[in-house]
């Protein structure tokens, strides 16, 4: 196999608004708990729902920051393709994930750019809703390949500019 | 996109002398506790149902990326501390300069108000990564909705066994206390 072979899309195929596809996901306990312990983030909150009740005052246990991030990276990597490279992920929890809820994951292409070195970026803004309400919104920068002969990963030290 | 939010970079002039002294100072200079290993990388993707191939098909993470790697979301998975260790005691915490803050400033809750990462090199099974933590700004003392406190932002930068810049994550927290402390 080559690089050239794997699929994903490429600058060409995207524009500044498009939408990219939803994602949703029930949220159950042991989602937030699996999210947690491969994160290797011990804090009770992430897995002692009497903790998070009585210590933090919020309803239930809730998914924790690295977890959200890969949430966020899973997410933009189902759309771009294995060659898609994250360069920046920026995140504000406005509300915790709780067992329960279904997210569901949203995102537009806010800007298309080129940067000095050849690489083409594509700035996201994204959203994870649980119905109408909007509990997490974040933006990244993900490196997208021109063509099929390109690929984001190759690239090093000046020429990775994120 | 900026790094790094202006309003959260203004310090603030109340600071005790221990806090203003951390601003801009390397600390906790560290490495990883355990080698990168693909376990991680499979619980992580495993837990978010990431099907990525570049982490499951060996081809396909040699083609792409020159063999395997782990998300580079994982950056912060690998300094956190192990629960438990032999001669340990007390709890062991990841963002120890964080933890500092808390006390120093006399605030006992805090939030992940916001997190930001810039990713640099990949990560791969059998690196040895070095993190090393810098206050980057404490803000003053003001009203929120939790109760009064401080937001105050933390860099963690990383590097690899090869001084190769990895990644930088950018906490902003906000420590607080609530009405009733």
């Amino acid at each position: 196999m080559s690089a050239t072979e794997v699929c994903g899309i490429t600058a060409a195929d995207i524009a500044e608004g498009q939408e990219m596809p939803a994602l949703r996901h029930p949220v159950s306990a042991t989602t937030i708990v699996l999210g947690a312990l491969a994160s290797r983030d011990w804090r009770p909150m992430h897995h002692d729902k009497d903790f998070a009740v009585e210590r933090n005052g919020v309803n239930n246990i809730f998914i924790n920051t690295p977890n959200n991030a890969a949430w966020f990276e899973r997410y933009i990597t189902d759309w771009t393709g294995p060659k898609g490279r994250l360069g920046r992920l920026r995140f504000e929890m406005k509300k915790s994930v709780f067992p329960g809820d279904e997210m569901c994951f949203s995102g537009i292409v806010r800007k298309l750019a080129r940067d000095a070195a050849g690489c083409h970026w594509a700035d996201l803004e994204l959203t994870i809703s649980v119905g109408d309400e909007v509990r997490t919104t974040g933006r990244a920068r993900v490196a997208i390949p021109a063509d099929a002969a390109d690929n984001p990963w190759t690239r090093k030290g000046d020429r990775w500019l994120p | 996109m900026s790094a790094r939010d202006p309003q959260a970079s203004r310090n603030a002039t109340d600071l005790p002398d221990e806090a203003q002294r951390m601003i801009d100072t390397p600390l906790y200079e560290e490495p990883g506790e355990f080698p990168i290993e693909m376990g991680y990388v499979y619980n992580t993707c495993a837990a978010v149902q990431n099907g990525n191939p570049i982490f499951w098909d060996p081809a396909v993470a040699e083609a792409v990326t020159g063999g395997p790697i782990a998300p580079p979301t994982m950056m912060s998975v690998w300094f956190r501390p192990h629960y438990w260790a032999p001669g340990a005691t007390g709890e062991r915490k990841a963002l120890q300069t964080h933890f500092d803050l808390k006390q120093i400033l006399d605030l006992p809750e805090a939030v992940v108000a916001s997190n930001e990462a810039v990713f640099g090199e990949p990560v791969r099974p059998g690196d040895r990564l070095t993190t090393r933590q810098i206050v980057r700004s404490i803000g003053p003392l003001k009203q929120t909705k939790l109760g009064i406190g401080r937001f105050w932002t933390i860099d963690v930068e990383t590097t690899n066994q090869h001084g190769e810049w990895v990644g930088t994550e950018i906490y902003t927290m906000l420590g607080y206390r609530r009405p009733e402390q």
